[in-house]
């Protein structure tokens, strides 16, 4: 479904991304682990053309990427949730979903604003409530139901959890599992390794800008050595 | 009391046709966050069209209203070929650079509308149908007043219908929260802009359009209805329409009371209620705060450095040349020399609190025309001999900067600026109204130098140790504690209040400073011309220093000196050949902005190190040969 | 001996309670954590204690010197370092530089026009650099550093005044597991080394659990509990309301209990 060949990416001179290669598949759940810095969001925004300067191959859905506008790329079917937020927070609950609707695509799981209040209650509470009054960790369910609206095939989520009470993050954890059941692609940046451990089925290493690991996260977690050399607690 | 209740009809109906320029722009800034100085050329293009289209277009009795709206038409299309072929390539420069742009496309109007319809004022006919008055209260009320009143809410129950009953709204108000957002859930962002500044130059068209029963069509109207728009819009509140609504009729009344109470003073006035507004709501009535990063979006995370050795050599090598220049060059090469000089120190001050500061003024003229009118009036009325009267230049502008400085620093971002814009429009009107003390528009003659420094090289070598001596001292303070104070409170307020530092105290300080050196150079500038005149005060004087300053790249300490001698020499150049000169600099502007979007000397210093990177390379690689 | 103490503090917004009745002490080498749900008054008591937020109620002292009405600035003369939520440093300066003028605001002498900025306390901002592992890094920008880059710097910026008390505002968010441990070690040092203390909030119960002395926990406004890291772990309600049912942190690393 995605596939990412040899993508660099880079930040004014510099080079964030060297050679990244990834792939992801309808209906499961792909990890990015690494420290900040290590070019996780870098990876997210160069797939979906946020970030300008870009070489390499990005394959979604059959069909090339790079060079295309990122509204393009999104239309395809590829949604993206950025780390902060970013609600419009002038805009009330159902005008945030609205900003996101696109018309259904076949083969996908398609929601609409009813099956999104039944996968985050918090919202359905909050319809008429501006985006910008609502805390944290409904924020962060408005932008993920937000990007839904889209009927994407597959979801890119940067940083999920972060900033979130154990509590409301074992919620979004449950909602990403019902995600991934409804038939959705996932890629999700994490720092969180029981947070990824809970959703993963697959999870890639990423460090100073270079895939260092690959593997299911089963094999992961039971790998002392990879986690103790990349990710030591 | 019939009287003041006319005079309060014809408020509601200037107000409405300042509302319908000013949400224009408000729409426009929230959603690309560009202010558009070019929104006033616009406005008057609609005027010039919609007066074409009636005289010339042979469509007899009613022909107003179809001129109205296809004028109204023409602008919006002419908008749209703008943004697509201009702001389109320059969304993702600098904000400063992109409202440089758009002051070009101002120059370039101004000398088409000369070439198109020549330098006389046109009066239109009045609307067909709404040519009376109607009798209230015992006064007679035009009709057309009334119509243009009822106009003001009807326009804006359309606009708030518009953006929040349709989904194309809804794109709207979400893309002026976060538009990298909006184009990360599918929403082609160029054809939203490209609709808004459509929509936005709309409004400004048929702003223009509605003028003609009313008054004159003149080639002033862009920059005098661009600073009423911006007091408006800043008073409302950037990107709120609600806001530009109140905010025109509070301009609108104050202008219509204003002229019975001080005929001389309304342009003081409606200036001091938005100081006034601004001070007790810093993001006007109905906006909200501005993000914090203003400021620190001027530096772009680039680290000054002190220049390394190799540049003391370049350094003493134009040193020796500009003092070898009267043995070199000609007498008028001299005075070329002595203005660039001159202008180099105004841009040097404007730099010290723009690009390190963080507080981009529209309004840096100010103090150069209070140090021009200082040094010419401490010369003239005083009788001062030059050497003192050259001291109260700096003195009178840091005067004048302590006191607008006082409010200034207590806004930020947008704001900010507008409100320096203000003060210097303040001083402007001043310097123009008060003809018993500045001469108005005759200015003041015959400010001539002492006897020493009357000669072209006398004087050329004052100004060279002057403002080279002060350009010196400007630099020295980039890298004293109180330089790196203003570049700590330009990165991050928050983080400068959490180590013990003042940032509001600092910036006034600085401004201050800045007062102090710009007044200088206008001082010197009054004696270098033998007289002065508003337009030392003026909007174009504070727009040439931005130029200048953005030009040679408000990121580096040396731009704002080249981006002076650079500009100074195209300016005195152009002129000699065309008479159409500033079009041909307006064109200008737009190539650099487009072509070098760091300004010149950051892109030649990007170039000379990314050189440098490779050269090494290079060795290495012929040595292995 | 009592460092830091607040007692019966308020605030709410437009009629809404933000915090209501809010007390603490805190005494050399203590390192408290405030933890609670989205929304629960953290980061309002936070932004209260550091002069951003005045309190519509109560008192806080700082050896016994009331710091409601003073500004930022002067809370920081007081000797009350902080860092921030969000990383806020000084972008177009490099590292060194931040500290310098960090140092030479300490020293009062923000004001000078003729000294040379670059030659000031440049030893002491170079130790300091070094204690929090930043010195190779010393002359890059801030704005090109790694986040947990940034972290640091804030940590070596908020000791320039040589603080008796610490604010930080969730310190390790946005960090890898293994740059949590490091800094919060570090600062576990500091604070033991220098017998000062700290206050912090945060999200991750592993950071939290292994460095935090005592733990206070905030729901709506309101304490609900307040006790050692084993004591708030085993509590009913706080699992209810915040902790959930352990799945996403390591319940095992509790201070003294692993």
């Amino acid at each position: 479904m995605l596939a990412v060949k040899s993508l660099c990416g880079y930040y004014g001179q510099a080079q964030i991304l060297n050679d990244v290669s990834l792939d992801a598949m309808q209906g499961e759940v792909v990890a990015l682990i690494g420290r900040n810095g290590a070019g996780k969001s870098t990876t997210l925004k160069a797939v979906i053309g946020l970030e300008a300067r870009r070489k390499g191959s990005v394959i979604f859905d059959g069909c090339e990427v790079i060079g295309k506008p990122t509204h393009e790329i999104v239309r395809m079917g590829l949604g993206y949730v950025p780390e902060e937020r970013r609600i419009f927070s002038d805009l009330t609950v159902e005008e945030n979903l609205a900003v996101g609707r696109r018309p259904p695509r076949p083969y996908t799981p398609q929601w609409t604003p009813e099956t999104l209040y039944a996968l985050f209650p918090n919202l359905a509470e909050a319809r008429k409530r501006p985006g910008g009054r609502m805390s944290g960790g409904e924020q962060q369910m408005l932008t993920i139901a937000r990007s839904l609206m889209g009927n994407p095939m597959m979801l890119m989520l940067d940083e999920p959890s972060e900033g979130l009470s154990p509590k409301i993050v074992e919620q979004m954890a449950s909602a990403i599992l019902r995600m991934k059941a409804e038939g959705l692609g996932i890629v999700v940046c994490e720092q969180n390794l029981h947070f990824a451990k809970l959703i993963s089925d697959r999870a890639y290493i990423i460090e100073k800008g270079e895939i260092r690991y690959g593997g299911t996260m089963a094999e992961l977690a039971a790998d002392d050595e990879v986690r103790n050399t990349y990710l030591a607690v | 009391m019939e009287f003041l209740f006319s005079q309060f009809l014809t408020g509601l109906a200037s107000a409405s046709s300042l509302f319908l320029v000013a949400s224009g722009l408000s729409i426009i800034f929230g959603v690309s966050r560009i202010v558009n100085f070019a929104h006033g050329s616009l406005y008057m293009l609609g005027a010039y069209i919609a007066y074409s289209l009636v005289e010339h277009s042979g469509l007899g009795g009613g022909n107003f209203w179809i001129a109205l709206p296809v004028a109204a038409l023409g602008v919006a299309l002419l908008g749209l070929l703008l943004e697509v072929t201009l702001l389109r390539k320059i969304y993702h420069a600098p904000e400063l650079l992109q409202l440089l742009a758009t002051f070009g496309v101002v120059l370039v109007v101004q000398d088409a509308v000369l070439m198109i319809w020549g330098p006389e004022d046109l009066l239109g006919p009045r609307a067909p149908g709404l040519a009376g008055a109607v009798r209230l209260f015992h006064q007679a009320i035009p009709q057309y007043d009334l119509f243009l009143i009822s106009l003001g809410p009807v326009v804006l129950a359309l606009l708030w219908l518009l953006f929040h009953r349709t989904h194309w709204g809804t794109l709207v108000r979400a893309a002026t929260h976060d538009r990298d957002m909006v184009a990360a859930l599918g929403v082609n962002q160029a054809s939203l802009f490209t609709g808004v500044f459509t929509l936005g130059a709309l409004l400004a068209g048929l702003g223009g359009a509605l003028q003609l029963p009313r008054g004159a069509v003149s080639h002033a109207m862009d920059l005098q209805i661009i600073v009423e728009v911006f007091v408006v819009v800043v008073i409302g509140g950037l990107g709120n329409v609600f806001g530009a609504f109140l905010a025109a009729i509070i301009i609108g009344e104050l202008n219509a009371f204003g002229i019975l109470v001080f005929p001389q003073m309304t342009l003081v006035l409606t200036f001091l209620a938005m100081a006034v507004i601004l001070v007790v709501r810093p993001w006007g009535l109905r906006g909200k705060p501005q993000s914090l990063a203003h400021g620190a979006a001027v530096a772009g995370g680039r680290v000054l450095r002190r220049l390394p050795p190799a540049a003391g050599k370049a350094f003493l090598l134009v040193a020796v040349l500009l003092l070898a220049l009267p043995w070199l060059g000609s007498g008028y090469a001299l005075n070329v020399a002595t203005e660039m000089a001159i202008y180099a120190l105004f841009a040097a001050s404007l730099h010290l609190l723009s690009g390190i500061g963080g507080m981009v003024s529209f309004g840096h003229a100010a103090y150069f025309g209070l140090g021009s009118y200082g040094a010419a009036l401490a010369a003239k009325s005083l009788g001062l001999p030059m050497e003192l009267a050259l001291l109260a230049g700096p003195l009178t502008g840091a005067l004048g900067a302590l006191v607008y400085g006082w409010f200034c620093v207590r806004l930020s971002g947008v704001y900010l600026s507008m409100l320096t814009l203000a003060f210097a429009q303040i001083t402007y009107a001043v310097a123009f109204q008060w003809s018993s003390l500045t001469g108005g528009d005759n200015g003041i003659l015959g400010v001539w130098p002492s006897h020493w420094a009357s000669g072209p090289v006398a004087f050329y070598y004052l100004t060279l140790v002057v403002c080279g001596g002060s350009i010196l001292i400007l630099r020295h303070i980039v890298f004293s504690p109180f330089g790196y104070t203003l570049r700590a409170c330009r990165d991050s307020e928050i983080r400068a209040d959490a180590i013990g530092i003042d940032a509001r105290h600092h910036r006034w300080l600085a401004f201050i400073l800045c007062g102090f050196f710009a007044g200088l150079a206008g001082g010197l500038f009054a004696f270098f011309k033998g007289s002065v005149f508003p337009d030392s005060a003026s909007i174009g004087t504070s727009v040439d220093g931005l130029v200048m300053v953005l030009l040679g790249g408000i990121q580096t300490l040396t731009g704002p000196v080249v981006g002076a001698v650079i500009y100074t020499a195209l300016r005195i150049f152009v002129s000699t050949y065309t008479d159409y000169w500033r079009a041909v600099i307006g064109v200008v502007i737009i190539l650099l902005v487009v072509a070098f979007p760091q300004g010149i000397v950051a892109w030649t210093a990007d170039r000379f190190q990314a050189w440098r990177a490779i050269r090494p390379a290079v060795k290495t690689k012929e040595k292995a040969a | 001996m009592i460092t830091f103490s607040v007692r019966g503090l308020r605030k709410s917004y437009g009629g809404v309670p933000a915090v209501r009745e809010m007390d603490l002490d805190l005494r050399p080498g203590e390192i408290l954590a405030l933890i609670g749900p989205n929304g629960a008054g953290k980061s309002t008591c936070f932004n209260m204690m550091t002069g951003q937020v005045v309190p519509d109620a109560g008192s806080i002292r700082l050896f016994g010197r009331e710091l409601i009405g003073l500004k930022p600035r002067q809370i920081w003369r007081l000797g009350v370092g902080r860092t921030f939520q969000i990383t806020a440093t000084f972008a177009s300066l490099t590292v060194l530089e931040n500290l310098q003028l960090a140092l030479i605001s300490h020293h009062h002498r923000i004001r000078a026009l003729l000294a040379r900025a670059g030659s000031l306390y440049r030893d002491e901002a170079l130790a300091l650099l070094r204690l929090v592992g930043m010195e190779p890094q010393a002359d890059r920008p801030c704005s090109i550093l790694a986040y947990g880059d940034l972290k640091r710097v804030e940590l070596a910026l908020a000791l320039t005044n040589d603080p008796k008390l610490l604010l930080m505002d969730e310190p390790t968010a946005g960090m890898a597991p293994r740059e949590r441990i490091e800094l919060m070690r570090l600062v576990a040092r500091i604070v033991g080394e220098r017998n000062i203390c700290m206050l912090f909030t945060e999200h991750d119960m592993d950071v939290v659990f292994a460095h935090a002395t005592s733990i206070m926990v905030l729901n709506r406004g309101r304490l609900v509990t307040r006790g050692s890291p084993g004591e708030v772990r085993d509590n009913a309600e706080v699992q209810a309301i915040y902790l959930g049912s352990g799945a996403v942190y390591d319940a095992d690393a509790v201070k003294g209990v692993a």
